[in-house]
């Protein structure tokens, strides 16, 4: 454990030097800061307004750019150390591929999810000095679901890492990644819908595999109990879960996702060779 | 202490090592040659566990250096041809080293300083902001600061000065007792007063083995 702890330790304290972290945190940090500044807290649309709508807004633009921040930032956090003959050398004292790997995993993790929910923090202890109403509900539902999706897109990553062979091919495949789940699959979905050759439950039910789908519709669920905005989907969706459930399935799965793809590449990393 | 049966190893139709056998014992010093791609970095790299084999096996104490990782790396030290760039800083991959391998710092500060490399100023800076020289050093005092049973250096002279291979040497001839030395080296007169044996190898295999 020890070593475990260790790599956690320093792959966490070289990451807060890295330049992508700084960068990391301002996107997210000067998004609270820009709402603040454009007066979003003071807008109503659609009903919502003060803090719940900053947070909308918060949640939606992360739902966009959180996993490819994830994605290209970790991707190559293996993979770049096997390329440049870190891994070479490191590995080369008494530690056991179990306690480097998941040791990353942990820092790493750290680093990605500290600066997203640090400016939610920020937005809500903010907001509760300008005197607003703090969303409790919504703040906690939304560090369960940026805890799960950092999770999935974690694991995702670390997958890619343990078996490509050079991190611009673990580059390229990120990229593909995100798009695919952020935009091909809605095309492909509707395409599919539109030709009705599947059934329309099988399609949501391919639609909500998607991490990023599922924390769409969950990122609304509060605002929205009936899932309105999203017509009759909602009706599939809830007519099979509640909404607590569906809520509780919304951070359970990504999170499960995460630790399957995370587990699938300690045992490629474990299986290949090191270097 | 280094038993290798019948290794190979393959990637794609490339045949690294051809079914290369031999042992390394205590008390020797061995210059591992041969030009590029016969083979010497794969052979390492199998010694220290870092490929699976094709074919063959090794065996460091007894022990299959992929099976027992940690407990056959609690007796190596190894120093590569190129320093990586390690973003670490100096005092955090001093930190790793003596927390993972339980190597005592002063001990390292000791041979760095034997190295003329004064690494207590240097604490906060990165690894890979060293000059290729000071890297060099400081990676040769952290592996006789290990005291390792096993030590493997692949051209560790590659970046010092003629001063610094000195004093590597002077370290090297009081600390290779009771101890195997691997050296990969292109240049054999440079080594040949601390080594006792010398092993060519030529497109993946072990073509002479000489003991002297």
């Amino acid at each position: 454990m020890k070593n475990l702890y260790l790599i956690a330790y320093l792959d966490l304290k070289e990451s807060l030097r890295a330049k992508w972290f700084l960068v990391y945190s301002l996107v997210f940090g000067g998004m609270i800061a820009l709402f603040f500044i454009a007066g979003v807290t003071e807008s109503q649309v659609m009903g919502f307004s003060g803090l719940s709508r900053l947070l909308l807004m918060y949640i939606q633009i992360t739902i966009v750019i959180l996993p490819i921040f994830i994605l290209i930032t970790t991707v190559r956090s293996i993979s770049g150390d096997r390329d440049n003959h870190i891994l070479e050398y490191m590995l080369s004292f008494p530690i056991s591929l179990k306690q480097y790997y998941w040791g990353k995993i942990i820092g790493r993790f750290i680093t990605v999810y500290l600066p997203v929910i640090f400016a939610m923090i920020i937005a809500v202890v903010y907001g509760a000095f300008k005197g607003a109403d703090i969303p409790w509900s919504i703040f906690f539902l939304y560090t369960g679901l940026l805890f799960a999706l950092s999770s999935a897109f974690l694991g995702i990553a670390f997958f890619i890492s343990s078996f490509v062979k050079s991190s611009e091919v673990a580059l390229g495949i990120a990229f593909f990644i995100w798009i695919f789940l952020l935009a091909f699959i809605d095309i492909a979905l509707i395409s599919l819908m539109m030709q009705q050759r599947f059934s329309t439950e099988l399609i949501i039910g391919i639609s909500l595999a998607n991490p990023m789908e599922i924390f769409r519709v969950a990122a609304i669920s509060l605002f929205d109990p009936e899932l309105t905005v999203m017509g009759p989907v909602a009706f599939y969706i809830l007519d099979s879960v509640s909404q607590s459930m569906f809520v509780l399935l919304s951070i359970g799965y990504p999170v499960i996702l995460g630790l399957f793809f995370a587990f699938l590449g300690y045992k490629i990393f474990e299986k290949k060779d090191l270097v | 202490m280094i038993k290798v049966s019948n290794l190979s190893k393959k990637f794609g139709s490339h045949i690294s090592l051809d079914n290369v056998s031999c042992e390394f014992k205590k008390n020797e010093s061995i210059a591992l040659m041969g030009a590029n791609g016969a083979g010497k970095t794969t052979l390492i790299r199998s010694i220290l566990g870092y490929y699976h084999p094709t074919n063959g096996e090794v065996s460091i104490n007894g022990l299959d250096p992929i099976k027992h990782r940690t407990e056959v790396l609690e007796n190596i030290s190894f120093v590569p041809q190129l320093p990586p760039p390690i973003k670490l800083n100096i005092d955090e991959l001093l930190q790793y080293i003596s927390i993972s391998a339980k190597v005592d710092t002063d001990k390292i500060i000791h041979y760095a300083n034997e190295m003329k490399l004064d690494i207590k100023s240097n604490m906060n800076k990165s690894f890979f902001k060293l000059s290729g020289g000071m890297k060099q050093k400081l990676l040769i005092a952290i592996s006789l600061a290990k005291k390792s049973d096993i030590i493997i250096y692949d051209e560790p002279t590659a970046n010092l000065d003629p001063k610094a291979r000195d004093d590597f040497y002077r370290l090297l001839q009081q600390n290779e007792q009771d101890k195997v030395l691997l050296f990969v080296t292109h240049r054999l007169e440079e080594v040949k007063d601390l080594v006792n044996r010398q092993i060519y190898m030529d497109l993946g295999k072990i073509v002479s083995d000489d003991r002297f």
